[in-house]
């Protein structure tokens, strides 16, 4: 899933300046699942900016709501319903719910409340670790099933560097040395003779290095 | 600051507060319950939402404590463990919005015990009243 977390309540409350109207927009899906955009968050939001907006002497009208998806076009059609009632939107969305409002309500202020972090999964409750870099020319055959991208700091593609030392790597003591966990996995696997062979220089520009990336499944598009 | 007196608003659980609420209003007035202190009761601490929290301070709550089992103790394995952090969460969203955290306590009381459950009431309402009204105007002060 793509995780986010909330952002500071005083920047939230410096963007949306004086709006005396504001519609909290939650969204069901990853944010939800992450506990940083969902109904409950919305909720929690809306009292804070309430509280902090009164301790000003500025009280707002929040109208409290939330979309199945901020990322389709026909989820984004439901704001519709609270048209005239709001003077900004606050999305508590991803990065791409704020740009989806941005690109196809021209007249409206979509304001970001969660920084979008990475694609990543919980192993326990309240943790969420990155997994995933979303680069576009996935090689976790080849590394049984963990990522280098993601979860080497170097992102490199022929590890460990010198850098590993106890199965750490050396940014920090807490962080695993994941070209340690390749090269552990694949001897489990009976497959660790596949850590001698030389990956090739790599072509980034499908990880976003070539600009905006698109997909499109001409299947799809009748 | 003498003539202000606080809202301040308990949410305690079944286990903590059975004893107190069995006293009644009058009993509990001989006790020392402070008048400022208004109980609000859930089955378990665990139950309690950072929404409702907050809530509570937006509707003009000068106050707010939560009453929970010890923490190794709760009559729901977890309850007052989760309890206490979304009370840290709240304590935290105060400073951050320029607030006393102080204005947001929680209490592990044993199951029953009366006496701790009134002195902790009295506790908040000195603490309040030193502190003085919210920064925040309530809906329904």
């Amino acid at each position: 899933m793509i995780v986010a977390e909330r952002k500071p309540i005083n920047e939230i409350l410096g963007m949306i300046g004086d709006a005396k109207r504001l519609l909290i927009l939650g969204c069901r899906g990853c944010v939800t699942v992450c506990s940083a955009g969902g109904e409950r968050e919305v909720e929690i939001l809306a009292s804070l900016i309430k509280v902090g907006r009164k301790k000003e002497g500025k009280p707002i009208e929040i109208i409290e709501g939330s979309l199945v998806r901020q990322c389709d076009k026909e989820y984004i059609d439901t704001m519709d319903q609270w048209d005239g009632q709001y003077d900004a939107v606050l999305s508590m969305a991803c990065g791409v719910g704020v740009n989806f409002i941005a690109n196809l309500r021209p007249v409206v202020n979509v304001y970001p409340a969660v920084n979008t972090s990475f694609f990543g999964g919980s192993m326990d409750q309240g943790v969420w670790t990155e997994q995933c870099a979303g680069c576009g020319d996935c090689v976790l055959h080849l590394t049984g099933g963990l990522c280098p991208v993601a979860r080497c700091a170097k992102s490199l593609m022929n590890g460990p560097c010198g850098g590993s030392q106890d199965g750490r790597c050396e940014i920090h003591r807490d962080v695993p040395c994941i070209w340690q966990f390749v090269h552990d996995k694949l001897e489990s696997l009976g497959r660790k003779e596949q850590m001698l062979a030389l990956a090739p220089i790599r072509d980034w520009r499908s990880a976003g290095h070539g600009g905006p990336r698109k997909a499109v499944r001409d299947d799809l598009t009748v | 600051m003498s003539d202000f007196t606080p809202n301040i608003q308990v949410f305690c659980c079944h286990y903590t507060s059975q004893q107190t609420l069995a006293e009644g209003a009058e009993g509990l007035q001989q006790d020392g319950f402070p008048a400022s202190v208004t109980i609000n009761r859930l089955v378990c601490g665990g139950k309690l939402k950072v929404s409702s929290l907050l809530k509570a301070f937006e509707d003009g709550a000068d106050g707010v404590y939560v009453v929970g089992c010890p923490p190794d103790k709760c009559h729901n394995l977890l309850g007052s463990q989760r309890a206490a952090k979304r009370v840290g969460a709240v304590k935290k969203a105060l400073a951050e919005l320029g607030m006393e955290p102080e204005r947001i306590e929680m209490f592990h009381l044993e199951r029953g015990f009366h006496p701790e459950f009134v002195a902790v009431a009295q506790e908040m309402d000195q603490r309040i009243k030193a502190l003085g009204p919210s920064a925040i105007e309530g809906d329904v002060k």
